[in-house]
């Protein structure tokens, strides 16, 4: 009795809705759980944008993993410096912006490379590019949206920044270690072992422990994965709690396919051996890709907008009234600010104003004074 | 032309009495000889001198923190000595011959030369210390990541490693912090500067009057410097070394811990490392200028075509066949360290100790030392210095570049 009713009852329903007119069951329903789905779907036309930066000495094999990781070729015209150009060579910034698609979904990568960092013989201050490329990034978006028009806003600011270790070392170096403190209150930093392909496993504990206590050593703020929340099932917080434990993932890149056991993967051959780069016990590249992009993609974005933008901006925003409350003129360090900006005449006229407005309260008081008293 | 048919005393009667005038001759004349003279036992008469007297070796190895300059050292000397048999199916520790593992990050701090000098009186200095000295004032060992003062250099008290009856009495010098600064200018001048007072010492003793009869030689034979393999290029601070320091001592650079690249990487990466020393006229060790003949200078250039060597270094063993090699053990693979199909550490190892050490030792001191000398005897060339009174004092002993 029970299946024919219902099946009756779905029957009726189509049939109701057909008609126009809402089914009884529906009635109890309201119907905001299919938000999330229109969201997505909204999102889905609109396409995403992920913006991230590599940062770390030449030869570390940045490239290598940004083109394993987002399975693209980004670096194919790539030409080496020779000698004479290198010599004078100071730190760039150049973005490579790739629209990448899979199964409907868009998504516009932008990498920001940071060629000849740390490089030089005197490598005093060669994060200053850097720093001021990611304020530069915040003060653009700051502007876009003080604005009138905020309709396409074009979001650049750097939402993770990769910095790469170099393994031969013994922990972090001097640069390293000045690099993460200029920058780790304004973009989201997840350091990687690089070339840790160099290392055996006794090796590579080691580093990490050592780059864990050095870390905290020096009061320098990572990327902190977010709890999962204690409704998420055992085997995601297992995952969870194996990743925190990883970090920082050591890392090798390919761009090679190589046959190992039959298989065509990537890795890189040896003559001792082969390197497969998606070989979880060979290194954490796929902990690092899951973490990036299949997981934590828009937890960084988060961050980046709650918390780094936010302290910008408020930065921003101390700074311009201490210079307003501080000079006649008005200097702000936004050249073009929405608010009305008044000119110095202006500025005048309603200083003097105030003056006499608090003379007269003063005058009344006096007289309130006067009258009280008799 | 007919060879005079004449043994080697009248020839040489006939050459002070001939009537070719001696600037004008040709060069010694070869002759025949008729019958066993015996010049060949000169040979083994040297060779049971050298025996006993041994033999002295000073290197250097040079570069940043973590690239395997100490495990190097301690391969290269390891493999040479021949290993007692070990018990197998175990991981074995080399037993270090070199102690080089103290001298690792801010030890004592002397500054000046060791107060109990660890040669002799007869110079052959046969014993050895087991101390570690710095030539510096090395900053605490907590510091270390960010030392003040450019790199210390710690000076291993010499050993004596003994094989065949030969004896080598080895001094390896380390360069702490190489390099590890943010502001790595003029990181290389405390090593400029402890070269130059090697040679500095040995001048002064060879000026005296009465000069020792084998004077004590702590001159750097060679210095090996380690690239780190990034597989691009060389970086501006080893091209500034380099130039600087293949000027004054003969220079061995190697690419470190080349695990790391595949065949096809490290082909790339030699040859721009070779173009780039070329473009700056940088001349390591073997240098083209010190060819003496078509046989040298044919096993030389095979060589220099594979300078500078890739080489692992390893200080554990494990069971690969059945045998027991150095090597390193990885979860794709072992890594031998003496294979030559792997890394190319065999062939530095016989470059700098089985063929060519006794030809680094002679280019310092028939090049390096010479050129330093003339500078110095130029510089000091005033009324005071003669041989009677040695150089003058102290303030004016270290010269630089």
């Amino acid at each position: 009795m029970v299946p024919e009713k219902t099946r009756a009852a779905h029957d009726e329903t189509s049939e109701e809705q057909r008609s126009g007119k809402t089914p009884d069951h529906e009635k109890q329903y309201v119907g905001f759980a299919t938000l999330p789905n229109q969201v997505h779907r909204k999102s889905v036309k609109k396409g995403f944008d992920f913006t991230l930066m590599v940062a770390g000495e030449s030869g570390l094999g940045k490239s290598t993993l940004v083109n394993s990781l987002f399975l693209t070729d980004l670096y194919k015209d790539r030409k080496l410096l020779n000698a004479e150009e290198r010599i004078n060579q100071t730190v760039e910034i150049i973005k490579h912006t790739v629209d990448i698609e899979e199964k409907g979904v868009k998504l516009k990568l932008t990498i920001v490379d940071t060629p000849g960092f740390g490089d030089a013989v005197n490598n005093t201050e060669c994060w200053k590019p850097i720093t001021d490329y990611i304020d530069q990034q915040f003060e653009q978006y700051f502007r876009d949206e003080s604005g009138l028009n905020r309709k396409n806003i074009q979001d650049n600011r750097v939402h993770c920044c990769l910095y790469f270790i170099s393994p031969f070392g013994h922990g972090l170096r001097p640069v390293d270690v000045e690099f993460m403190k200029a920058l780790h209150e304004k973009v989201n930093i997840v350091p990687l072992i690089a070339k840790a392909d160099c290392l055996i496993p006794s090796e590579i504990r080691k580093l990490k422990e050592r780059i864990r206590e050095e870390i905290d050593k020096f009061g320098i703020k990572v990327y902190q994965f977010p709890e999962c929340d204690s409704d998420e099932d055992e085997e995601f917080k297992q995952q969870d709690r194996e990743l925190k434990e990883s970090a920082p993932f050591a890392v090798i890149g390919s761009n090679t396919v190589v046959e190992a056991k039959g298989q065509r993967v990537r890795g890189r051959l040896y003559p001792w051996g082969i390197v497969e780069v998606e070989n979880q016990a060979h290194c954490d590249f796929v902990k690092l890709r899951n973490m990036l992009i299949r997981t934590h993609m828009h937890d960084l974005k988060d961050v980046t907008c709650d918390v780094h933008y936010e302290n910008y901006r408020a930065q921003c925003i101390q700074q311009m009234t201490s210079k307003l409350t501080q000079d006649n003129r008005i200097e702000s360090p936004i050249p073009i600010l929405p608010l009305p900006t008044p000119d110095t005449e202006t500025e005048k006229l309603i200083k003097m104003k105030d003056e006499e407005l608090r003379r007269m309260q003063e005058m009344l008081q006096k007289m309130q004074q006067q009258m009280q008293d008799q | 032309m007919e060879p005079p048919a004449v043994p080697e005393e009248e020839e040489e009667e006939e050459e002070k009495e001939g009537a070719v005038p001696l600037s004008m001759a040709p060069g010694p004349v070869g002759c025949q000889l008729f019958g066993y003279v015996g010049i060949e036992a000169v040979l083994d008469q040297m060779k049971i001198k050298t025996m006993k007297t041994g033999f002295e070796f000073n290197i250097m190895v040079v570069g940043q923190s973590g690239l395997g300059k100490s495990t190097m050292v301690n391969t290269l000397f390891k493999s040479k000595v021949s290993r007692k048999s070990s018990q197998p199916g175990q991981e074995e520790r080399i037993p270090k011959t070199v102690q080089l593992q103290s001298i690792t990050h801010g030890k004592v701090t002397t500054t000046g030369l060791c107060p109990t000098s660890p040669w002799d009186k007869q110079g052959t200095g046969l014993g050895a210390c087991s101390c570690v000295h710095s030539l510096k004032t090395s900053p605490t060992p907590g510091a270390l990541l960010f030392p003040n003062v450019s790199s210390p250099l710690t000076h291993l008290c010499p050993t004596v490693i003994e094989e065949k009856g030969v004896k080598m009495k080895l001094t390896v010098t380390d360069t702490p912090g190489f390099g590890d600064q943010i502001n790595n200018e003029n990181c290389w001048d405390p090593i400029i500067k402890y070269i130059n007072e090697q040679y500095e010492r040995y001048l002064r003793e060879e000026i005296l009057i009465t000069r020792k009869r084998k004077i004590p030689d702590t001159r750097v034979h060679g210095c090996v410097y380690f690239v780190p393999p990034t597989g691009h290029w060389l970086r501006p601070l080893d091209l500034e070394f380099m130039r600087r320091l293949s000027r004054i001592v003969n220079v061995v650079p190697v690419i470190a811990k080349a695990d790391t690249l595949t065949l096809e990487e490290r082909a790339e990466f030699k040859q721009r490392i070779q173009e780039d020393l070329k473009t700056h006229t940088i001349s390591v060790y073997p240098q083209e200028d010190f060819d003496q003949d078509p046989e040298d200078r044919a096993l030389n250039d095979r060589i220099r075509e594979k300078i500078p060597f890739a080489v692992v270094g390893a200080d554990q063993e494990h069971q690969v066949n059945g045998k027991r090699v150095l090597g390193r053990k990885t979860k794709w693979g072992i890594i031998e360290v003496e294979n030559p199909a792997h890394c190319e550490f065999p062939l530095l190892r016989d470059l700098l100790i089985r063929s060519h050490l006794q030809d680094l030792k002679d280019i310092t001191h028939n090049v390096h030392y010479e050129s330093y000398r003339v500078r110095r005897l130029n510089e000091s060339n005033r009324p005071g210095l003669s041989p009677l009174n040695g150089l003058p004092g102290k303030g004016e002993a270290s010269s630089h570049l």
